[in-house]
């Protein structure tokens, strides 16, 4: 392995310099963009035509709009744990992964608030919330978490983007509208020691500020379930199963967006296979926590098999919904655990492989977290039209899911396109810091 | 014969007031032998019809009055929507459901969906077939909105488009609500359905003012379920899915006065219940329901299942 600590300053800002996308990633945008155009007929259909161009009907009166919005959340929760707790824990490795986490919080929470926009049956009565709210209902509470969390994930992602920007500003064509950007965001940095004094102060707060926030909008987000008398969701345990959840679904679309970054702008001397190894541990660790509140969720309510319970557990164990519950509990937990448990299964490739089942197998556990429970009420299923009795998502509610998860990518990408991903300021700090203590 | 009146609220008709201070402007006005009738409608121009009504006037003269020159009035007296949410003062609405006497004409689901517009796959009124243990008798058990009262469905919505009123009715404002469903996620009855299309509705219906107390019109976007009926109680008459039982299966009555009433027997509430053991739904969860059962024993009918087995 290179002296990683010998690479020059100029080096680093050259090799961290946003670049312009090649063909990949034309590829890779246009792609994005037409799924988001998809996505955007299907709502265009859906404001036209009402809720009833989705699946859903009266028993399953939510869908995978709520269960995406659920997962939106979940990965958002990554911003706060690797920047804020890793931050505060003095976890030296951090800094090549900490922008690339907040900006996936930033996005995920932002379509999280779109997407609960979208399952609305009148989004144009939107400002009752405001103009009618009730503090009674959890929904005003994750509303004011959720607005929270986005404002301080932008501040999270802001602040130490500042004292990128003067090397930006330096390194970008003069008058071009990339270097306007800059100037427009930072122009009044001026690198002086007070600034630096002042930016390293808001990050602190605001390190101890987010945790609290961002433990708050999943435990806040499970109360939606959890404050109702339904089977499977009336669980005490549902805000630390909740917040388990969103911390393994965080870590592992790290990884693959580690993994991703990686390939695509050459960064193999900055996020380097310790990174991986290091991230893998994590999510053997965050799989197994996921896994032991699985088996308090399941197993405990499965052993006494109360009659209203029954119709929901058996929907997973073995009925209507079992294969996709055993893909996930197998694919999503323990398969990335067994892999990631042996240093050769931590190398890059079959981390980000691992990652990938993990981010998938936690979208589709929200799908089974929400739907099995509403086709379990408590009254049987009578007196409707066979499919009011089961739930499957329609191509507008598909082309509006992925489109917004497209959407989410898209923001990422053209985060990336216009700024470091790796912070370049503190890389090159961080390599003296080590020159000077070996020398 | 049932004294309505003495259970339910007489509503306050604005009628002969109005006619009172028509008749009044209009003899002011002109003074001559020219009835009022007739001078409104020759000044709006209306054709008449030749067909003549003898009115009596304040005064006590019978008056002629071509037919075509009255205007009809609107039934039902406006309340406000702040009224609506208020709901009538000094009353308890209460249910009484006997099951012992249902037989599953559906009579009152085919009432209540006329009345309120609701399509078929979407009824208020349910006719459950309920058996509760593999070696316990069937019986059927229509259910409605049992307008609890610690409703789960008001405590969680987020702008106080379902609310509980002073009379025990729980309402819903579809101007307000925003149609994300936390309600019918929280309502452990199924009660509440959702107009996931726009509601197919006569013109006359649709150009209506929304009433919380009719639930009319529904509104695409916005959850409806079982009212109570509060617009009949204000005329002092039943719910429809109550006078549309021939069986006599549905009581409705004010728990303040102790009086329920199936349209042809009226009884003491509290003794009903004492009596023939009445219960409610899922008691267990706190929700405090307004609607009482009778067990179905001593059955009038025996169970027939008459519909093809379904499953769950």
């Amino acid at each position: 392995m290179i002296d990683q600590s010998s690479i020059s300053s100029d080096k680093i800002t050259s090799d961290l310099m946003p670049q312009k996308f090649g063909k990949a990633g034309t590829i890779w945008v246009s792609i994005l963009v037409l799924l988001c155009l998809a996505g955007l007929f299907g709502y265009y259909r859906q404001l036209t035509l009402g809720l009833g161009v989705t699946g859903m009907r009266d028993y399953a009166s939510w869908g995978i709009y709520i269960s995406n919005f659920v997962f939106f959340v979940a990965i958002s929760l990554v911003g706060s744990l690797i920047t804020a707790i890793f931050r505060l824990t003095n976890v030296g490795w951090r800094t090549p992964l900490t922008r690339i986490s907040e900006i996936i919080a930033v996005s995920a929470i932002l379509f999280a608030s779109i997407i609960i926009i979208v399952d609305m049956g009148r989004p144009e009565r939107f400002t009752h919330i405001f103009l009618y709210s009730r503090l009674q209902s959890p929904i005003i509470w994750d509303v004011i978490v959720i607005t929270t969390y986005l404002v301080l994930s932008v501040l999270f992602l802001y602040f130490p983007l500042l004292a990128d920007l003067p090397i930006l500003i330096k390194n970008s064509k003069a008058g071009s509208g990339l270097q306007k950007l800059y100037k427009f965001l930072g122009s009044f940095w001026k690198g002086t020691a007070a600034q630096f004094k002042i930016t390293e102060k808001a990050v602190k707060i605001i390190s101890v500020m987010i945790i609290p926030v961002a433990l708050a909008i999943h435990t806040v987000t499970s109360w939606l379930f959890a404050t109702t008398y339904r089977p499977g969701w009336d669980s005490t345990n549902f805000g630390a199963y909740f917040v388990s959840g969103a911390f393994l679904v965080g870590a592992g679309g790290v990884i693959v967006a580690m993994y991703v970054f990686r390939k695509a702008y050459k960064l193999e001397a900055y996020i380097t296979e310790k990174h991986f190894d290091y991230m893998g541990k994590i999510v053997v660790m965050l799989a197994l926590l996921y896994l032991y509140f699985n088996v308090n969720e399941y197993l405990v309510p499965a052993f006494k098999m109360k009659k209203a319970e029954e119709h929901h557990l058996m929907s997973l164990f073995t009925g209507e919904f079992s294969l996709l519950f055993w893909s996930v509990i197998i694919l999503g937990m323990i398969v990335p655990i067994v892999v990631l448990i042996f240093p050769s299964g931590r190398k890059p490739k079959t981390a980000f492989i691992m990652g990938v089942l993990v981010v998938v197998g936690a979208w589709f556990k929200r799908f089974l977290i929400v739907t099995p429970t509403m086709l379990s009420p408590f009254l049987p299923m009578y007196d409707v039209p066979e499919n009011y009795k089961h739930y499957w998502p329609t191509w507008e509610e598909w082309a509006i899911t992925i489109g917004s998860l497209a959407g989410a990518l898209l923001i990422i990408t053209i985060f990336a396109r216009l700024f470091p991903i790796v912070p370049i300021h503190e890389t090159i700090e961080e390599r003296q810091n080590v020159k000077q203590q070996m020398l | 014969m049932v004294d309505l009146p003495k259970i339910i609220p007489q509503p306050q008709i604005p009628r002969r007031n109005f006619i009172k201070g028509a008749l009044l402007a209009g003899l002011a006005s002109s003074c001559t032998s020219n009835d009022p009738f007739t001078t409104a409608a020759t000044e709006e121009s209306v054709m008449a019809s030749g067909e003549m009504v003898k009115l009596l006037s304040t005064t006590g003269e019978i008056i002629e009055v071509d037919k075509a020159y009255l205007k009809p009035l609107e039934e039902i007296p406006s309340i406000s929507q702040t009224a609506q949410r208020m709901g009538i003062e000094g009353k308890k609405f209460v249910m009484v459901i006997d099951l012992s006497r249902c037989k599953n004409l559906k009579k009152c689901q085919e009432a209540c969906n006329h009345a309120h517009f609701v399509s078929d796959a979407q009824n208020w009124i349910k006719v459950y077939p309920i058996q509760e243990a593999e070696h316990t008798a069937p019986f059927w058990q229509p259910t409605t909105c049992m307008h609890c009262d610690d409703p789960p469905c008001v405590k969680v919505c987020p702008v106080d488009a379902t609310f509980k009123r002073q009379d025990g009715i729980v309402g819903i404002d579809a101007d307000r609500c925003i149609g994300c469903r936390f309600c019918m996620a929280a309502c452990p009855y199924s009660t509440r359905v959702f107009n996931w299309d726009q509601p197919l509705l006569p013109p006359e219906v649709l150009a209506m003012n929304y009433s919380s107390e009719t639930s009319c019109p529904p509104k695409i976007g916005t959850v409806s379920k079982c009212d109570f009926c509060p617009d009949m109680a204000r005329k002092g008459e039943l719910p429809h899915c109550v006078s549309a039982c021939p069986n006599g299966v549905f009581f409705f009555g004010d728990m303040n006065e102790d009086t329920v009433t199936n349209g042809s027997e009226t009884v003491r509430f509290s003794e009903l219940i004492r009596d023939r053991s009445g219960y409610r739904l899922m008691e267990d969860l706190g929700t405090k329901p307004s609607v009482y059962y009778l067990p179905p024993v001593d059955r009038l009918f025996p169970f027939k299942n008459e519909l093809k087995p379904e499953e769950g």
